[in-house]
């Protein structure tokens, strides 16, 4: 207990609170100059509304698209519905950096859209320029996240609540707004939060699309090219995180009404069917909702395949020879994306049971602070935690390694376990929850002591539940760009993510950055089919808070 | 299968507080080696809580626990070796049946030849022989029920304690493992502490019952003295059916009491002389199964006269409600079998009793 204590704090709470330190401190002790400068300095301000900007506008866009394609695919029964519902998860399952790549290829000023465009209408759309590209790229990729959540939410409902209001009299858009909508809220506010928190935190996408005027690149900048002892970076750092906190704490209302909507459930809601016209067009506004966000998934299969794109509609040579590149040449991307996510995965699987294990069936004292700790990475953005390890791990050299942690590849994993923890304790203890405490009390009824009931039954019984969760954590820390950007030691050192921004960063690299962007797609792909697959639910529903 | 000797489990003042709440309190009861005994009470008056202490997951507030006159109260749960059958059974659904039952005799390091051995002679006695490999999901309630069992017994445990192990089996199925579970008992010779609400269960399986109410023993006895000499009215409520009725003591007599009724029948009744002085309130019970309705022309003597208001047949008895001249009602049993004629409703009867099967309660 205490050991697991010792681990969350250094590796998450101690790189938090010297973010915060940095900020508000300087050689006399506390101060607030520093905070109080950030907001006199134009760029700084201009971020800071870019940012919210950018949570916002994801939020609603994702909102008018995800909240009706929850309402049709939960409601109507149709053809094909499973169709529509895996479609509807493969968003997420393209980096938001890589897909910002393809929409550059496709929608880009040069990109086939306007391509087509200006040579019917001679004129073009400015579609990926400045804000407005981020802000697409990232409706189109977190979408699904308000999508799933309100649909689980939905779907959870008693039906019998919605045929009281039914019997009452009730019907059409009023049902909708006065009983559905409102049942309906925590659910569809679980997933605008996790979107809002995502799109603030993630770095990829502007500085693919070269855009940084915006919060998490600036502090990526400031620590890059400044330096570490820049106290603007941890100044930045702490807005986001206050952002992250609002967020959380705003969405805290509609969060808590979850108790209710899911009470006393009688039966499952039967979705009434559609036939001919109807599917048709079911189909039709789901097409046109779903159709952009899977523009990418395309479009960098087709960059992955060429040699050349560049002013054309479509690639005009094709070649294998970018996969050739990444699978042979430059091998050490793939090799320790696969090293350090599963190394993370099989740390959060531990540490996963082991913490889930503590808060429900331990009777230790301060239980309540390993919960706060181990959930809190939800709410920091992965640049404050990367800035925090820089400052917390860099120059001294780590007992044991001769060397600082920041300089080996260790650093990496150590971020990825603690960002991904909150994944496989959830998973861990929501299959915890469900183990009747008589299948552990039988076990010691019958010899056997704390540790052997565990291993031979609470864990083999939890299995499901952690390994899915491990699952999560290791595709997700795949991908992950966040921190690696700021953390990696030495190219060579650097994974599947970081060898995609280093090939986007030139013309020939892109084919080559592409290929590396479908190794990610397929096993993300993979990982979330199985994930599903073991969780056994729904689908989407590892994708909820 | 050979047994070790009997255990003998004692209570000594046990009490469990949750909260300001005494969920079992000063509890003092010895269950003697090989005796099959049953905590018998409503829902919420403790029995499972008093179970669940002798087991070890949870520690007395109050007084001690002692086995084979060792205390045990600081011996964790996997060393009492105290075996318990879950009211929900708490088959392992990872592990098959062979496994589920296997289970404690690989924590108590058996060799593995011996275990198949004893893991196929306990499935014999509970009747599931060829389930060995099957999930516990694959199998019908009762089932279930035998493997839960199984797997305790695989043990030979000290104590065996069941908690309501047949509430959760349909009526026929569960009449059946009552018979079932007596001539284990019985052949096992273990001592066994049973824990239900349903009193024709206690009554028929226990060789003693205590009945318990919030948290506390009220009367324990075999089932005879609590069925026919219930020492206040909650028991005589709970244990089996009862009419209550007011009366006042207006005599102390050698062997009892005579008392009075509202309507001014005076009553003969057996009772402890020394317990009530003349002008007490009572309650005098009488068992439905105790009264006989006689013709009111035809009868004669220490009897009511009363109307039927109420009669329903249940196979074996018919089951009549009768109401007396004050307008209490009266619950009489008679058997459907027999010489005794039908009644109608509105027939004017005589309630005949015999003056042994009465009770005299204290009136709260």
């Amino acid at each position: 207990m205490l050991g697991l204590l010792a681990l969350l704090v250094a590796g998450i709470l101690a790189p938090l609170l010297q973010v915060l330190w940095a900020a508000v401190s300087d050689v006399d002790g506390f101060t607030l100059r520093h905070l109080g400068s950030f907001f006199r300095r134009p760029l700084f301000l201009e971020s800071l509304v870019n940012t919210l900007a950018s949570g916002l506008l994801a939020v609603l866009f994702g909102s008018l698209i995800g909240v009706p394609l929850a309402f049709l695919t939960v409601r109507y029964a149709f053809r094909a519905k499973t169709v529509l519902q895996t479609l509807g998860v493969l968003p997420l399952v393209i980096p938001p950096f890589v897909g910002a790549v393809a929409f550059q290829q496709i929608l880009g000023r040069g990109g086939t859209v306007n391509l087509i465009l200006h040579q019917t209408f001679g004129t073009t759309l400015p579609m990926m320029e400045g804000l407005t590209g981020v802000v697409l790229v990232q409706t189109l990729h977190y979408f699904p996240l308000i999508m799933l959540n309100t649909a689980a939410a939905l779907a959870g409902l008693d039906p019998s609540l919605e045929e009281a209001a039914r019997n009452l009299g009730s019907s059409g858009f009023r049902l909708f707004r006065r009983i559905l909508l409102p049942l309906a809220l925590p659910g569809y506010a679980a997933g605008a939060l996790i979107t809002f928190i995502r799109v603030i935190d993630d770095l990829g996408t502007p500085l693919m699309l070269n855009y940084t005027k915006l919060l998490a690149p600036q502090a990526y900048l400031r620590v890059t090219t400044v330096g570490l002892t820049d106290v603007d970076g941890y100044v930045i750092c702490v807005i986001l995180v206050i952002l992250s906190i609002a967020a959380l704490w705003g969405s805290k209302a509609a969060l808590g009404l979850a108790e209710y909507a899911t009470l006393q459930r009688t039966a499952e809601a039967e979705p009434r069917p559609l036939k001919g016209a109807a599917a048709l067009g079911v189909w039709l506004i789901s097409a046109a909702l779903l159709g952009p966000a899977l523009l990418p998934h395309a479009g960098i299969l087709l960059l992955s395949l060429s040699k050349v794109w560049s002013l054309s509609l479509l690639p005009t040579v094709y070649t294998l020879g970018n996969y050739a590149e990444i699978l042979f040449r430059s091998r050490s991307f793939i090799w320790n994306t696969l090293r350090y996510a599963l190394l993370a995965a099989v740390i959060d699987v531990a540490l996963g049971a082991a913490i889930a294990w503590l808060l429900l069936r331990g009777t230790v004292r301060g239980r309540g602070w390993l919960d706060a700790i181990a959930t809190m990475p939800l709410a920091i953005p992965g640049v404050v935690l990367a800035v925090g390890y820089l400052r917390v791990f860099h120059g001294w050299d780590f007992p044991g390694l001769g060397q600082p942690l920041t300089a080996t590849w260790l650093i990496l994993v150590l971020a990825y376990a603690m960002r991904r923890l909150p994944y496989t304790v959830r998973g861990a203890y929501a299959a915890l929850q469900q183990l009747p405490v008589a299948l552990e009390e039988a076990a010691q009824n019958l010899g056997a002591n704390r540790l052997r009931t565990f291993f031979r039954v609470t864990a083999p019984l939890m299995a499901r539940g952690l390994l899915a969760g491990g699952l999560i954590a290791f595709i997700t820390s795949a991908v992950e760009l966040s921190t690696t950007i700021l953390l990696v030691p030495r190219i060579e050192l650097g994974p599947l993510s970081y060898g995609i921004y280093i090939y986007m960063q030139s013309a020939v690299g892109r084919g080559p950055g592409a290929a590396l962007g479908v190794v990610a797609i397929v096993l993300v792909g993979c990982g979330t089919w199985l994930a599903h697959r073991l969780a056994a639910r729904g689908a989407g529903s590892i994708f909820r808070l | 299968m050979s047994r070790k000797l009997s255990s003998e489990v004692t209570l000594e003042g046990v009490g469990k507080r949750y909260g300001d709440l005494w969920a079992v309190r000063e509890v003092s009861l010895t269950i003697r080696p090989g005796e099959f005994f049953t905590l018998l009470g409503p829902s919420g008056c403790g029995k499972t809580t008093l179970l669940r202490l002798i087991a070890g997951f949870a520690l007395p507030d109050a007084g001690g626990i002692l086995l084979d006159g060792e205390p045990i109260d600081h011996v964790p749960p996997w060393k009492r070796d105290v075996g318990l059958v879950f009211q929900h059974y708490a088959l392992w659904p990872h592990l098959s049946v062979y496994e589920n039952v296997a289970f404690g005799l690989r924590e108590r390091k058996v060799p593995r030849a011996q275990i198949a051995q004893k893991v196929a002679a306990v499935l014999s006695q509970v009747g599931l022989e060829g389930f060995e490999r099957r999930r516990p999901s694959q199998l019908s309630g009762g089932q279930q029920q035998r493997v839960a069992l199984a797997r305790t017994l695989a043990v030979q445990p000290r104590l065996l304690l069941l908690d309501e192990p047949l509430s959760n089996l349909d009526a026929q199925l569960r009449a059946q493992m009552r018979i079932e579970l007596a001539r284990l008992q019985r052949d096992l010779a273990i001592t066994t502490l049973y824990v239900t609400h349903d009193q024709a269960e206690a009554l028929a399986l226990s060789n003693r019952v205590a009945v318990m109410l919030e948290g506390a023993v009220v009367q324990q006895g075999t089932p005879e003295e609590v069925y026919w000499r219930p020492r206040n009215r909650f028991v005589a409520e709970f244990v089996g059916a009862a009419n209550l009725f007011p009366v006042q003591v207006v005599e102390l007599r050698e062997t009892g009491v005579l008392v009075e009724t509202g309507s001014g029948t005076r009553l003969p009744v057996p009772a402890d002389p020394g317990r009530w002085r003349p002008g007490t309130r009572a309650l005098l019970c009488l068992r439905p199964e105790a009264l006989r309705l006689e013709e009111a022309a035809i009868g004669r003597g220490t009897g009511f006269l009363a109307t039927v208001a109420g009669r329903v047949f249940e196979g074996d008895r018919h089951v009549y409600e009768v109401r007396l001249g004050e307008g209490a009602h009266l619950r009489v049993e008679l058997p459907a079998l027999g010489e005794g004629r039908i009644f109608r409703l509105g027939d004017r009867v005589r309630v005949e009793l015999t003056a042994e099967t009465a009770v005299l309660l204290p009136e709260t």
